[in-house]
């Protein structure tokens, strides 16, 4: 039995060598960048970082395909609190939240050549004549 | 025979403790598999067909509100140049027989059975369970073979990089696309641009496949009939008087 939880604590700690380290990594490497409004909504920011765009992804097809328009996993939605405060977009400079990390980790994401980089309420805001 | 059962027994406990360790790598990755699995919400229902009357003695010679209610709620730039998106156009025919005058509006029929669906090589044109018809921009590649396809001449390609899309809009060059019953406004109860911006009502949208729905009632009891029938293809715009 003590031989058990031995070998449970030294797996646990062998897998641990997998992941923790990248984070440290991470956190000092990271680009600066404006972030908007923040704050964890989907799921804690790491996790973000390295996943977002499998839910995008997933999110699209559902979306587009079945109609299922899941408020919280929506690019709008995204866009809506990570745009900058200063100029309502998630694209407009260097340092806006996509473009940033997309730069530094040279990622080039096309998903702007047909969606809307702007916060909808601004957009709505400028064309509501 | 000893020598046989030591090795058996450093095996076991070797490939426990590999055993243990890819579990617990397991837990550790499993979490953001398993959230791809949670993110469910409503899928669009089959029992809906979603189809138009367009009554063609109210629809007015002249009279362009509901192309121009699409072109501002898609952000189209309402030029008719070969190489622009038109997604509704007015439509003016004449009898030359008798001289009588007719003008409707002309957009995707939403067919049951699709040609433009039929021809997609990359099944970016689909028919949505609700009949909407659309193309998923996110495969398209630009063939254009469901423009050629289209009895309607519905499609538009788009040829030039766009700027600040409709958020509920999303359109990019190189890729095909139609009239999609302002799908972003129905999913959520709403009219198409078009439906609601024709002053004299001309355009009745709903649901025919439910009986108790206005156009349901209305398609029953007035004389209605789609464009190329002959063709088979069920569209889900009907014209009245035409």
């Amino acid at each position: 039995m003590g031989v058990e939880l031995g070998n449970i604590i030294k797996a646990i700690l062998f897998s641990l060598l997998f992941y923790v380290v990248p984070i440290w990594a991470a956190e000092h490497n990271a680009p600066k960048l404006d972030i908007g409004k923040g704050g964890q909504c989907v799921e804690e920011p790491q996790w973000m970082r390295k996943n977002h765009m499998h839910l995008l992804k997933h999110q699209r097809d559902e979306t587009v395909r079945k109609g299922i328009r899941d408020e919280k996993l929506n690019l709008k939605n995204c866009i809506e609190c990570h745009a900058s405060t200063r100029d309502d977009s998630v694209i407009a400079r260097d340092d806006s939240f996509c473009v940033a990390c997309h730069r530094f980790e040279a990622v080039k994401i096309d998903c702007f050549e047909c969606h809307s980089g702007k916060r909808k309420s601004a957009w709505l805001q400028r064309n509501a004549k | 025979m000893t020598r046989e059962c030591q090795i058996t027994g450093i095996d076991t406990r070797r490939r426990s403790f590999l055993k243990t360790s890819l579990g617990a790598a397991a837990v550790a990755i499993a979490p953001g598999m398993l959230l791809l699995d949670t993110a469910h919400g409503q899928s669009v229902s089959g029992k809906v067909r979603w189809g138009m009357l367009i009554d063609t003695a109210q629809c007015k010679a002249g009279c362009n509100e509901c192309v121009t209610a699409c072109n501002r709620e898609n952000g189209l730039s309402g030029e008719t140049k070969p190489t622009d998106s038109q997604w509704i156009r007015k439509v003016e025919l004449k009898d030359v027989g008798s001289g009588h005058e007719l003008s409707l509006p002309m957009m995707c029929q939403h067919c049951e059975h699709p040609p433009c669906v039929d021809v997609c090589p990359t099944t970016a044109s689909f028919k949505r369970a609700d009949g909407i018809v659309l193309v998923d921009k996110h495969r398209c590649i630009g063939c254009r073979y469901c423009m050629m396809a289209c009895p309607y001449k519905a499609r538009s390609f788009v040829h030039e990089p766009l700027h600040d899309q409709n958020p509920d809009v999303p359109r990019g060059k190189g890729t095909v696309e139609a009239c999609t019953f302002c799908v972003h406004r129905v999913d959520q109860g709403q009219q198409p641009a078009c439906a609601e911006a024709c002053p004299n009502k001309a355009i009745l949208f709903g649901d025919l496949n439910d009986p108790e729905s206005e156009i349901a009632k209305k398609v029953r009891s007035v004389a209605s009939v789609q464009v190329r029938v002959d063709l088979r293809l069920n569209p889900g715009i009907r014209y009245q008087g035409l």
